[in-house]
């Protein structure tokens, strides 16, 4: 393997507070050296010049959809969606058919990523059998085979005392339980956020509620057992201010957002509009504010893309009947730095949403350009403009509500253990 | 029906009828206009027109309908279409044929227009981009049924002369009622002040008037002050099927704090009309006193409903 040494780029290493003009040195799948003028004999060089250099992102929520549902993904064509995103680490959900609910099910995710995945792939396993939330999966052996954290993501683990089992079973493995927090009571039926323009469509809505509730009983319970309790897709101004409060009583507390519930309001539903439709659903401006504030004061510390890939005909129905979720992974970057371009997020900061803080919920020394860390690298171009065509997607899912929208920022390269595993040649 | 080509019809914008938010005041009028001329033919000696004739219409009904079913198929066959309904056992749409291409085989077996109802708000949206017929909602989910409102609205001018200014006062579960939702957009639009009365648990979300997507309406759960100096009165038919055992007690509670009865009725203005889009459950919503008074306009707004969907198919086949 040849070194690679990517010159005269800003490097950003939110790890180590690094933002500074620089070159960095990879070898043998290793970051190396890092510092000014760096030369050396035999390398592929990329000039980064006007260029960001930072650790590959990592993504804590995405949906690869094999087995079971290989139309919509594969591991295959979820991992080039990714490296197309400048994601060089994704953790995928166990929401498969079957579900990731055992031992041979993770190692048939591994042994297939391991031969055909470009980038990273951590499986998540499933807090109960078959995702039915009525007793415990096998954990522990799911444990064993790598997986980096247990969720029913999709569905709400509904009965309280099978949370707390499912918790305090979880302490001795270390391992996060990763809770998808909408009460399914006040979920039911529901198809968008509650309010006025669910009111004008004729839908029936979700209110807030429905996750402001399931938050406030998992951190009670996760306050209970001392487990680790790491929330998805948090989209309400509710939850940001419970976890922010469970935080500062010291529960063991993580929690994740989407770019989407970052960057659109439910009115992008008008005209029923079914690529907009997603669980939890959109919400308001005052949501998105929350949302804000919670990643800036650290109350909200990754951004995970809930990468949901369908099929033209999950989407092409009437909205009540159309699939949840947003094809993601390749648009995640370019959408986020809407806040950036607008002031609203510093890129430093954004950065280590998309690294090094989703890499600590991991407990993994990923995300970070530290020499001897494996050398994932996201190269992009933080003010090139690009329309957002599906037909160029290397995802099989062209579900997006991004279609046709023009982005500022693009990732140019994607480095993984040393290899490039995507080039952007326009 | 010479005196339909004296119309202008300039105003007229729609391809489809999806919704009643996106008439201008000017088209409602355009409609009004031509289901005053319908209206006008269908008393005088011969019904028929022939003024659609070679044209087929397919009714298309994914949920049970008698009286709008039989209205736009009336009104159909009196503009000299042929009609062919399709109901969803006899098709195959419960073999799992999507929607998209159970409207396109209709259109390939010849209609011109499509006269759908669906189960499903938006079901119409998903389809139209896909369409070359004219596709007409006759109700979808919560969200639309807008030759309801229109029919309503002609109702409105041939008793009161115009809906502007006037106090309608709207009761009943609001909340799943496609027939509320285009009666708020449109008598709004045509100038109306809308009440809305009913149980908070009967009632859509988000109606605090801060948005601007929804039309400013006022709320009141009492029935008594809702119905002081009303000018018109829809009672809502009480959709059991669509009731869950959280939004009620049950239906005495309701009779009790909602059905419209002759007492209530005598606080509103002495000309009040009292509507209701039917089927009416007799002594649940309406007491039969106040459906059987000369307030109550009901069997008027059946035999508009057949004028004014004549005047939707007119327009559509010339727009």
């Amino acid at each position: 393997m040849k070194d690679i040494l990517i010159k005269n780029g800003r490097i950003i290493n939110p790890a180590t507070g690094t933002d500074e003009i620089g070159d960095l040195l990879l070898s043998n799948g290793r970051i190396k050296q890092l510092g000014q003028n760096i030369s050396c004999q035999n390398n592929e060089t990329i000039d980064a010049t006007s260029l960001v250099v930072c650790p590959g992102f990592v993504d804590l929520h995405c949906h690869l959809r094999q087995p079971g549902f290989e139309a919509k993904e594969t591991i295959s064509s979820g991992s080039k969606a990714a490296a197309k995103g400048g994601f060089t680490t994704v953790c995928c959900m166990p929401n498969t058919n079957p579900p990731l609910d055992n031992l041979p099910l993770i190692t048939y995710v591994n042994t297939i990523a391991e031969k055909e995945a470009s980038i990273r792939i951590l499986p998540i396993g499933c807090i109960t059998r078959a995702r039915k939330g009525d007793e415990l999966a096998d954990m522990a052996a799911m444990a064993q085979a790598g997986v980096v954290g247990f969720s029913d993501d999709g569905s709400y683990v509904k009965n309280p005392q099978i949370m707390r089992r499912a918790m305090e079973y979880s302490l001795p493995l270390g391992l996060p339980v990763i809770e998808h927090c909408e009460d399914t009571a006040l979920a039911a039926d529901g198809q968008m956020n509650e309010g006025i323009v669910a009111t004008a469509l004729g839908l029936c809505g979700i209110p807030a509620a429905a996750e402001d509730v399931a938050v406030a009983r998992d951190i009670i319970l996760a306050e209970l057992t001392g487990a680790r309790l790491h929330i998805a897709h948090v989209s309400t101004k509710g939850a940001v201010e419970l976890i922010r409060q469970g935080k500062k009583r010291g529960v063991r507390l993580t929690a994740e957002v989407t770019p989407h519930h970052l960057a659109l309001t439910e009115e992008r539903v008008l005209g029923f509009n079914t690529q907009a439709k997603v669980a939890p659903p959109l919400r308001t401006q005052s949501d998105i504010d929350a949302l804000i504030e919670g990643l800036i004061d650290g109350t909200i510390d990754a951004i995970a893309t809930d990468h949901a890939p369908h099929t033209i005909n999950d989407k092409l129905c009437e909205f009540g009947s159309a699939a949840c979720g947003i094809s993601g992974l390749e648009t995640a970057f370019a959408v986020l730095m809407k806040l950036v371009h607008s002031g609203k997020l510093p890129l430093p900061m954004l950065i280590a949403k998309l690294t090094n803080e989703p890499a600590s919920i991991l407990r993994m020394r990923l995300g970070s350009l530290e020499v001897g860390a494996p050398a994932d690298i996201a190269i992009f171009a933080p003010d090139i403009e690009w329309t957002v065509d599906t037909a160029n997607f290397a995802s099989k899912g062209h579900n997006t509500p991004f279609a046709g929208e023009t982005l500022k920022g693009k990732v140019r390269t994607t480095i993984y253990s040393g290899q490039i595993v995507y080039q952007d040649n326009e | 029906m010479n005196n339909l080509l004296a119309l202008d019809i300039s105003a007229w914008q729609h391809r489809h009828i999806l919704d009643i938010q996106d008439f201008s005041a000017d088209e409602i009028n355009l409609v009004m206009l031509t289901a005053d001329i319908m209206s006008k033919h269908m008393s005088g000696p011969i019904k028929k027109t022939g003024s659609l004739r070679g044209k087929t219409i397919v009714t298309l009904f994914y949920e049970a309908s008698t009286r709008t079913r039989g209205s736009f198929e009336l009104a159909a066959k009196n503009l000299g279409a042929d009609v062919v309904n399709m109901t969803v056992q006899s098709s195959s749409v419960s073999k799992g044929e999507s929607l998209i291409n159970t409207l396109n085989t209709l259109e390939s077996i010849g209609a011109d227009m499509i006269v759908m109802r669906h189960h499903l708000s938006g079901a119409h949206y998903s389809a139209v981009p896909f369409m070359r017929a004219n596709l007409i909602n006759a109700g979808d989910g919560w969200h639309a049924h807008p030759t309801q409102a229109l029919l309503d609205l002609y109702t409105i001018r041939q008793h009161l002369g115009s809906a502007q200014g006037l106090k309608t006062v709207i009761i009943g579960d609001i909340r799943h009622s496609r027939v509320a939702h285009s009666n708020i957009w449109c008598l709004s639009k045509m100038g109306a002040r809308v009440v809305l009365c009913a149980p908070p648990t009967l009632l859509p979300a988000g109606l605090d008037n801060t948005h601007n997507l929804f039309p400013k309406v006022e709320v009141e759960y009492n029935i008594s002050n809702a119905l002081v100096d009303a000018d018109v009165v829809m009672e809502l038919r009480l959709q059991k099927e669509r009731m869950r055992g959280d939004l009620l007690p049950g239906l005495d509670e309701f009779i009790y704090g909602y059905q419209l009865n002759a007492a209530r009725l005598a606080l509103a203005k002495p000309h009040v009309i009292v509507m209701h889009p039917g089927p009416v459950n007799e002594d649940v919503e309406m007491a039969t006193d106040v459906l059987h008074s000369p307030r109550a306009v009901v069997t008027n707004q059946v035999t508009n409903g057949v004028a004014v969907r004549m005047a939707i198919l007119q327009l559509l086949s010339i727009g």
